[in-house]
């Protein structure tokens, strides 16, 4: 499902996170969101899992705009990986992919078939089944990140937003859950902190920087040596290599050029 | 339950208590011996009968407010409504109803009522920060209030006679032993119907587990929720702590146990917690009038005495709970 996000304004605390933000996913995109901590990447996401109201502009998912739709509605469209893990303790692996079948219910709702299905589909196909009935606090860091994608899948959702999936795993589990994420072929806006990883991952980049967008397109065109040292304040340079992934090469001192421009003085 | 009847300060045969209850039930005739009829009609069913409700109600209570406030250690007492019930039950008891005007006027049940409700509006107001209800401040609020009440509460005690003084303690540490029939249609609707509303809010409550934004993603109003809730809990405290006084224990532990042998699923987890709750104050008031007979016990002295012991050695088998 296409995401587009048209002009959008957001304020915590009359403090403006966002300004004139605007992003397009066509369906089955992959767009990566990054930028410096505090860049209002998470603020972002948010609005588009409607969970901030923003100040001004609109976030339409499938063409409408996600707070004109009930929460349920919404969360049937799409789905979210957070960093919030909350305290599902007590629950079972399986009972927590269930989970992703809230929106599909009401008060009276029942389990049916078609969650079972749903349920099933998910587990399998995020390779949870070894560990199904274990107990989540006991899973690894890449087996609990596996746990809430089959979660998101199990929504059946048409929009996928990831906040930091690949945080704290080891490269393996790094690249098999970006493989799946590929093999989904579910529209995914992910925020990802490691620009390799963003390169590897995502059809185009969408780079944020103190609330505003600064660079939006294809992942070479955007990652140039001047964003680099402007957004990120390093030194490197970015090529697609024989095997069609792009790489970022970084230089000994990240910041040698800040420091040649402005001489720090003691 | 007829069993818990047939015993007390008089052990009246199982096969009576039926005979009796059958009686009332089917014609409402009067039975042969009307001692006997007086003790287990009069007195020994609606009392446990109201056991039953008053344990069910706070163990669900606290089922839902631990998850509401993603809090291991939260109850009605943790969140201050319990002191606003005792706050309100206090004032009736030692000042007397013509000192407190329209508050007097309700007796020790209403005051006791209007105090916990009192509590969780406050509790709830405080608890707020940009119009959400943040977890965090929920518990904060609820224990700074319920340390005022607990104050206030003190501090009128100490105006009391010695006779009023063995009223408040007996109430405070709580009792079902003033049950009677006209008591028990009230609580019971409650009980029920917030047990029934709230298990059908399990699916919410369950997506609440996985985090406030986890939640949101998933399609859940979660303020919202938190609002309807918490009106929820804030009644049926106030209507069961208003009949049985200040009983712990059981909304922090009850809960507890069920989780660690049947899991977390709310729509499991509720019912599982209502049952266990009555059948444990049941028993409990069960020993609290036979252990020292003819004279009785405060439940809320048998509640922590008897279930912390197994409490804990239930936490010691299970490792799950370490990361709750």
């Amino acid at each position: 499902m296409k995401l587009t996000v048209d002009r959008l304004h957001v304020s915590l605390d009359r403090r403006p996170i966002l300004r004139e933000v605007n992003l397009e996913a066509a369906k089955g995109d992959i767009v990566g969101l990054v930028g410096p901590n505090g860049s209002g990447k998470s603020t972002l996401l948010r609005s588009v899992y409607r969970s901030l109201r923003p100040a001004g502009g609109v976030v339409r998912v499938g063409g409408d705009d996600v707070w004109e739709l009930s929460a349920r509605t919404a969360a049937r469209r799409t789905a979210a990986v957070l960093q919030d893990s909350g305290t599902t303790a007590g629950l079972s692996v399986t009972e927590i992919v269930a989970l992703g079948r809230t929106p599909h219910h009401g008060l009276l709702g029942r389990d049916g078939a078609e969650d079972r299905e749903a349920v099933a589909d998910a587990v399998a196909r995020c390779g949870v089944t070894p560990f199904a009935d274990r107990d989540y606090t006991t899973l690894s860091g890449g087996e609990r990140q596996r746990v809430l994608l089959a979660r998101a899948l199990a929504q059946r959702p048409e929009l996928l937003v990831l906040d930091e999936l690949t945080n704290h795993l080891d490269i393996r589990a790094r690249f098999e859950l970006l493989d799946l994420i590929r093999s989904t072929g579910i529209t995914t806006l992910a925020v990802l902190h490691d620009l390799d990883l963003a390169a590897r991952l995502c059809d185009h980049l969408v780079v944020l920087h103190e609330g505003e967008v600064v660079a939006a397109g294809p992942v070479l065109e955007v990652l140039t040596p001047d964003l680099l040292r402007d957004v990120f304040g390093v030194r490197g340079d970015t090529e697609r290599h024989a095997d069609g992934v792009v790489r970022i090469t970084y230089a000994a001192q990240p910041l040698a050029l800040d420091r040649e421009a402005e001489p720090v003085e003691r | 339950m007829v069993v818990a009847v047939s015993i007390g300060a008089v052990n009246i045969p199982v096969g009576d208590v039926w005979g009796i209850l059958l009686r009332h039930l089917t014609s409402g005739g009067a039975t042969d011996d009307p001692a006997l009829d007086q003790i287990v009609w009069t007195f020994r069913a609606p009392r446990v009968l109201l056991a039953a409700l008053v344990g069910a109600g706070l163990a669900v209570v606290g089922a839902v407010l631990q998850t509401l406030v993603s809090n291991p250690l939260a109850d009605p007492i943790v969140l201050g409504f319990s002191y606003g019930a005792s706050l309100g039950a206090v004032l009736v008891i030692t000042l007397g109803g013509a000192a407190l005007g329209g508050l007097g006027g309700l007796g020790v049940s209403g005051a006791a009522f209007v105090g916990a409700l009192a509590a969780g509006v406050l509790v709830f107001a405080l608890g707020q920060r940009r119009g959400r209800l943040a977890p965090t401040r929920l518990v904060l609020a609820g224990v700074a209030v319920g340390y005022v009440l607990l104050s206030l509460t003190s501090f009128v005690q100490l105006l009391a006679t010695p006779t009023e003084l063995r009223t408040v303690m007996f109430w405070m540490l709580g009792s079902v032993a003033g049950a009677q029939w006209d008591q028990l249609p009230t609580v019971a609707v409650v009980v029920l119907t917030s047990t029934v509303v709230l298990t059908l809010f399990g699916r919410r409550l369950n997506a609440l587990l996985a985090g406030d934004e986890s939640a949101t993603a998933l399609g859940v109003d979660v303020n919202r929720l938190r609002a309807i809730l918490l009106v929820i809990s804030a009644l049926l405290t106030g209507t069961v702590i208003a009949v049985a006084g200040g009983i712990g224990f059981v909304g922090l532990m009850i809960p507890h146990l069920v989780r660690l042998t049947t899991g977390a699923d709310h729509r499991r987890l509720l019912p599982l917690t209502a049952l266990l709750g009555a059948i444990y104050l049941v028993l409990v008031d069960l020993l609290s009038r036979t252990l020292t007979r003819p004279n009785e016990l405060p439940l809320g002295i048998l509640t922590a005495l008897l279930g912390a012991p197994f409490f804990l050695w239930l936490l010691r088998r299970n490792k799950g709970l370490d990361t709750v």
